[in-house]
């Protein structure tokens, strides 16, 4: 049967998706570990890993640039921390026509908090990144961590989000070419900005205003962009590896996301079940012997841990129908977390490395 | 500590922490803790999907509408519901008799726009909401269940950068009152929840420091979620007479099993020692239970052990 690595062996983008807390980001560098060890020139995205995590792959601080992660391995390996605001500033510096409408977007006061604050931004800077490396030559394989989302499928639908703002008529409005001001407007835009304003104020509208005045003739690079994106999210070399633990709400969660994604015709290449309980003896928990004292106590570790395990062996089982013919790894629970390259090459030897 | 007095310090208590850790189980350990001692609870959820109705033993999902999870002979009650930005523009609108600007925003789907385009409106819009909830005094205690850790500080930091962004209207006044009652601990303060476990405990801390610091928002007491009591037993392998009844294979099972739960413990209790010097705040241990779900059973279990956590902060302090 093949591993987990072997499906995503030839593709171009591999996207790890899950609920927050099952391990994403580890077994992410793990699969950029795995396919180093293959051949691959593989560039790993994360959004938010563990300080020991990034210190073994040299991406402390969030950086643009990716960084060459050394091991034994026939390709290479590097790993880039994903910093929404800067990503989106590159994206402003590229779709601007020049320095002073770049800089005017910079200063306006919205710019900040809708750079980094904005719900949803920091999906679609990942995905943004995603693109602009797999675009790039210097990679076989970009590999991507996905920020922690209760609505996994937030993640798929930031780029259309950002179209359909683009595409709106009121933004589309204020995004006219001709310089004008609110006055004039046009007058459907000016009846919903007038609402607007008696809302939140007349100043906050000038400055919104001002704002997308500012994006005049980018809104189409950008919506390019946003549409690219998309297409290579829906691409069909684009492999989405699904990561739960194996516990009842997690698989519930990874079957809901599983579904909705085969509702948008995308299959998961492959799921890993990641923390499952290893076994120390293969002899059915309920035929171990009772005893009392330290004795007893420590046969009911054993019992415990080889009860877990028999239930994580039954949940790997359970759930392979739902993956249909997409194989699914397991990586057992470790006593410590993976936090250098060594630890990151024991996970990937149980996706099959 | 009694844990009255510790459950009415502020009005409202947001739990926060890292995706996966328990906030929910925790917003309804605390909700059912308050009921049962005789206080009036709100439980708050904001985003969909979480596994607070669950816990609390509704049926579905939580709406706008208010639905009563538990009414305690005491008096103590927990009422439940979820809050909204869209549901709480309309209803914010429509209170400033403002129905026409709803109806021209829906009407022309601007409601997205705005919102896409005014940082913070969506976060000022729910915050409003718990603030008129608070001073209104329907409840002794309202317990929200915030989103993961960086949407949470997102939600309260936004009111602070909006109220400096917008120079004037109802909006800023809005903004301004909602930081006004973020920054007082008599009113909100922030609980977080965490695992003993090494990314849970860094997100924890980083969390904290941006909670006080950037959000000035007070903090309570941290949540180690999941803490399992040491075992004794772990100390020291059997000795060969100790392990004389034992098949050979089941010997090295054992002894296997022993070193695998020693080391776990270990990570652990090294994390909360961790987290302990690096935080000067108070923990409360919440047992890891041994129960494929969290249901209503499992949350009074919780919320006795929370009682005797508080209990026992007395005793130290």
């Amino acid at each position: 049967m093949s591993g987990v690595l072997d499906v995503l062996a030839a593709r171009p983008v591999v996207v790890v998706c899950g609920a927050g807390g099952v391990g994403k980001t580890t077994v992410a560098a793990a699969i950029a570990v795995g396919l180093a060890r293959r051949g691959r020139r593989v560039c790993v995205v994360t959004v938010d890993p563990a300080r020991r995590l990034a210190g073994a792959l040299g991406i402390d601080s969030p950086s643009d640039v990716p960084v060459e992660v050394r091991g034994q391995w026939a390709g290479s390996m590097h790993a880039v921390q994903l910093h929404a605001s800067s990503t989106f500033d590159a994206l402003i510096d590229r779709h601007a026509s020049n320095d002073a409408q770049a800089e005017s977007i910079r200063r306006n006061p919205l710019y900040r908090s809708l750079a980094s604050a904005l719900g949803g931004t920091q999906e679609y800077m990942a995905m943004e990144r995603l693109y602009e490396l797999d675009a790039t030559d210097a990679y076989d394989v970009v590999v991507v961590d996905t920020p922690p989302t209760r609505n996994a499928l937030e993640l798929l639908d930031a780029p259309d989000r950002l179209l359909r703002f683009l595409e709106h008529r009121l933004v589309r409005g204020l995004l006219a070419p001709t310089r004008f001001s609110l006055r004039a407007a046009s007058a459907a835009t000016s009846t919903v900005l007038r609402g607007i304003s008696a809302v939140v104020g007349g100043e906050l509208v000038d400055d919104a205003v001002s704002f997308f005045q500012a994006f005049a003739g980018m809104q189409e690079g950008f919506a390019d962009r946003a549409g690219a994106v998309k297409r290579l999210l829906a691409a069909p070399t684009t492999a989405y590896v699904l990561v739960t633990t194996p516990t009842a709400d997690a698989l519930e969660e990874a079957s809901w996301f599983t579904a909705h994604l085969a509702s948008r015709g995308v299959q998961p290449a492959a799921a890993v079940l990641n923390r499952c309980q290893p076994s120390f003896v293969d002899v059915d928990p309920e035929s171990l012997p009772v005893a009392t004292g330290i004795l007893g106590s420590q046969l009911d570790v054993l019992r415990t841990l080889e009860r877990a395990a028999r239930h994580d062996t039954a949940m790997v089982a359970g759930i392979g129908p739902m993956f249909e013919s997409a194989p699914v790894s397991t990586v057992l629970l470790a006593t410590a977390p993976a936090r250098d390259v060594e630890g990151l090459g024991e996970v990937a030897d149980q996706l099959g490395a | 500590m009694d844990p009255v007095e510790f459950l009415r310090r502020s009005g409202v208590l947001f739990v926060a922490g890292k995706g996966g850790v328990g906030k929910s189980t925790t917003t309804a350990a605390i909700s059912v803790l308050a009921a049962r001692l005789g206080l009036r609870v709100l439980a708050v959820e904001l985003e969909g999907r979480s596994e607070l109705p669950r816990a609390l033993g509704l049926e579905g999902e939580l709406d706008w509408d208010e639905q009563v999870a538990l009414d305690d002979p005491s008096g103590g009650s927990v009422t439940a519901r979820r809050i909204r930005p869209d549901d709480a523009l309309v209803e914010w609108l429509r209170a400033r008799s403002l129905g026409a600007v709803v109806r021209r925003l829906r009407s022309s789907g601007a409601l997205e726009v705005v919102s896409f385009a005014i940082p913070g409106i969506r976060e000022v819009l729910v915050l409003g909401k718990l603030k008129a909830l608070e001073r209104s005094k329907e409840f002794d205690l309202i317990v929200v269940d915030a989103p993961a850790t960086g949407h949470a500080i997102t939600l309260l930091t936004s009111p602070a950068g909006l109220a400096a962004a917008a120079r004037g209207g109802p909006v800023r006044r809005n903004a301004e009152e909602v930081v006004e009652m973020l920054s007082d601990a008599a009113r909100c303060r922030v609980l977080l929840v965490t695992l003993p476990r090494e990314l849970a405990v860094d997100e924890t801390i980083e969390a904290a420091f941006e909670v006080e610091d950037r959000a000035g928002v007070a903090l309570s007491e941290v949540v180690v979620n999941q803490y399992r009591t040491p075992d004794p037993a772990l100390a020291r392998a059997l000795s060969a007479e100790e392990a004389s009844s034992l098949t050979g294979e089941v010997a090295d099972a054992v002894e296997a099993a022993r070193q695998f739960e020693a080391a776990r413990e270990d990570v652990e209790r090294c994390e909360v020692a961790r987290l302990a010097a690096t935080l000067p705040l108070p923990q409360l241990a919440l047992p890891a239970l041994d129960a494929p779900r969290i249901g209503p059973a499992q949350v009074e279990e919780l919320a006795t052990a929370l009682r005797d956590c508080i209990e026992a902060m007395d005793a130290v302090a």
